[in-house]
């Protein structure tokens, strides 16, 4: 058993998980580049013969693809921007700055992670319906201005901020706000990119909330439009991986290519308490 | 203690935030499982009576409720283990002294955590294809015969469980990969001077000591599989007969499509009991578990 075999079977074992797992993506991407019809026949054709753009072009042409791509991309920025400001100055004061009730609050927060957001959603529909955010991008930006796991990711890390540091700035005569941009937010750097990493992708592949809120076809992010149109083109499996492709390439490049602070962020918040 | 007198403006726009559209939302959603909140009162707020627990004696006795709470019991039930399985086997490999280019199949088999849910269930739609999917055709190659996975009541749902699993096990494989990096070696070391074997030394130092990862991801995993939606929504719209409606695919259909807001909103509270109930049960029982 010892020797030889056992890392054939360990590298084995590796290859042949990574293979299955990665299969379906790859797929996707050789599917979406054959022509309408080819995916259909049996057995399934792994390659294309005649490659061909076509299907993307029929998604900008005749479905509007563009225009859901343009929504994702204005929403999961918009939210990644606004969300961050607020739970880095949020996170980091719950850290370094003494407020009456900061222990309380927080505590009462961290208690409120256990809660499932689609307990909101009925009554959070209607409040945003009484402020006239319902179908508007307002609706799906406003309620994701802020979050408690953002503050609590960037509240840890905060934590490490040598008080004295800090204290040298006041005496020097610094206001609280010179402090925080200037000392603060440069320490906090890798925290804000793994958490607007969070933010952008979290936003960008959210389903459940901007299928409520959003009811105008033209407001639809990509999740969206996709649910929908792949119950439109149930045959249509060329044209609805090309969609695929589309939805999920731009996430999938964003988390190769800052994949350290993603790994990274998913530590700190899962030893949390 | 000196105060920050500034601190609250760091604060202030968080919070507001955070209870205005999640609190208040919360405690309204209480509130409003209590009333007859529907299409009549979305129109006028003159039409909203209070019923009390009418909402929730009603869906003890609605069929197509306790169908869809079965449903999600079965994806939870059967999903959770096999997901937390592969995720611990996969860390395991990945956590093999033997084992080569450890960060690109790390990376390669988190991938699919990242992607869009919606976007992957479309793939797997093709996969599960009864005439020409992927997964028939390997079945075929085995000498069994095509299987119905997506239009037959006893098939959807394992289907969407492997979908599931294979969407959601790197996200845990990670953190059980830490966790068994942070087990000290000369644990090993000991137990191999005392004759353990590979099996023993996995059971009796390995397990153990993966105790605390092991909870928080299984208390992560149960509470995240709960909220089935997304999966049924795109692959089988709650069919076939209605074998995948799960909770919250019946709260969304309750409340935004037939709007009984009120209804919808005692759905969204009893999913909330159960998961917290579930989580309390698992915290209780922990310190057991930790000293096999």
């Amino acid at each position: 058993m010892k020797g030889a075999v056992a890392p054939i079977l360990v590298n084995g074992m590796l290859a042949l998980a990574g293979a299955v797992t990665v299969f379906p993506l790859l797929w996707m991407v050789s599917v979406s580049l054959m022509q309408p019809g080819e995916a259909s026949a049996f057995p399934p054709p792994f390659l294309p013969t005649r490659p061909t753009l076509a299907n993307y072009r029929e998604l900008f042409t005749h479905a509007g693809i563009g225009r859901y791509l343009a929504n994702s991309v204005l929403l999961s920025l918009s939210v990644t921007a606004v969300s961050l400001l607020f739970n880095v100055a949020a996170g980091y004061a719950f850290a370094k700055l003494k407020f009456r009730g900061r222990e309380r609050i927080f505590r009462l927060m961290l208690g409120a992670l256990v809660i499932p957001s689609q307990v909101a959603m009925v009554p959070l529909f209607l409040l945003l319906k009484t402020l006239g955010l319902v179908n508007s991008y307002g609706g799906v930006i406003v309620p994701a201005m802020a979050g408690i796991f953002g503050i609590f990711l960037v509240r840890q890390y905060a934590l490490s901020i040598p008080d004295e540091l800090l204290e040298a700035a006041r005496i020097d005569g610094a206001s609280e706000p010179t402090i925080f941009a200037s000392i603060v937010v440069p320490l906090l750097v890798p925290i804000i990119v793994t958490l607007a990493v969070f933010t952008l992708l979290g936003t960008w592949n959210d389903f459940m909330w901007p299928l409520i809120v959003l009811s105008d076809s033209h407001l639809y992010t990509l999740p969206v439009a996709l649910a929908s149109l792949s119950r439109e083109h149930v045959q249509d499996n060329e044209l609805m991986m090309a969609g695929s492709v589309l939805t999920t390439l731009p996430v999938l490049v964003v988390f190769l290519v800052l994949q350290r602070y993603y790994m990274q962020g998913l530590m700190v918040g899962s030893v949390k308490g | 203690m000196r105060f920050h007198r500034t601190a609250w403006w760091f604060v202030a726009p968080a919070i507001l935030v955070i209870s205005v559209f999640f609190i208040l939302p919360v405690l309204a959603g209480f509130a409003m499982s209590l009333t007859d909140f529907d299409i009549y009162a979305l129109a006028d707020p003159a039409n909203l009576r209070f019923v009390g627990l009418k909402n929730y004696l009603r869906l003890m006795e609605t069929p197509l409720f306790w169908q869809a709470f079965g449903n999600t019991l079965y994806f939870v039930v059967v999903g959770v283990p096999l997901s937390i399985g592969a995720s611990l086997g996969a860390a395991l490999l990945l956590n093999s002294p033997l084992a080569r280019f450890k960060s690109l199949f790390r990376t390669a088999l988190f991938a699919p955590v990242v992607t869009t849910l919606v976007a992957v269930a479309v793939i797997w739609r093709y996969l599960f294809n009864t005439r020409y999917g992927f997964l028939n055709y390997a079945l075929g190659g085995l000498g069994i015969s095509p299987v119905d996975w997506l239009g037959y009541p006893r098939w959807a749902m394992p289907a969407i469980i492997l979908f599931a699993v294979w969407k959601n096990f790197g996200y845990n494989m990670i953190i059980l990969l830490a966790g068994l990096q942070a087990i000290p070696g000369e644990l090993y070391e000991a137990a191999r001077i005392d004759g353990a074997s590979r099996w023993r030394q996995f059971r009796f130092v390995t397990l153990p000591m993966l105790a605390p990862v092991m909870l928080m991801v299984s208390i992560l995993t149960i509470a995240g599989y709960f909220q089935l939606f997304a999966e049924p929504y795109v692959m089988t719209q709650g069919g076939p007969l209605q074998s995948t409606v799960s909770v919250l695919y019946f709260m969304y259909e309750e409340g935004f499509k037939w709007w009984n807001l009120g209804s919808a909103s005692s759905v969204a509270f009893l999913l909330f009991i159960v998961i917290f109930a579930v989580t309390a049960f698992e915290l209780r029982r922990a310190p057991r578990w930790g000293a096999t």
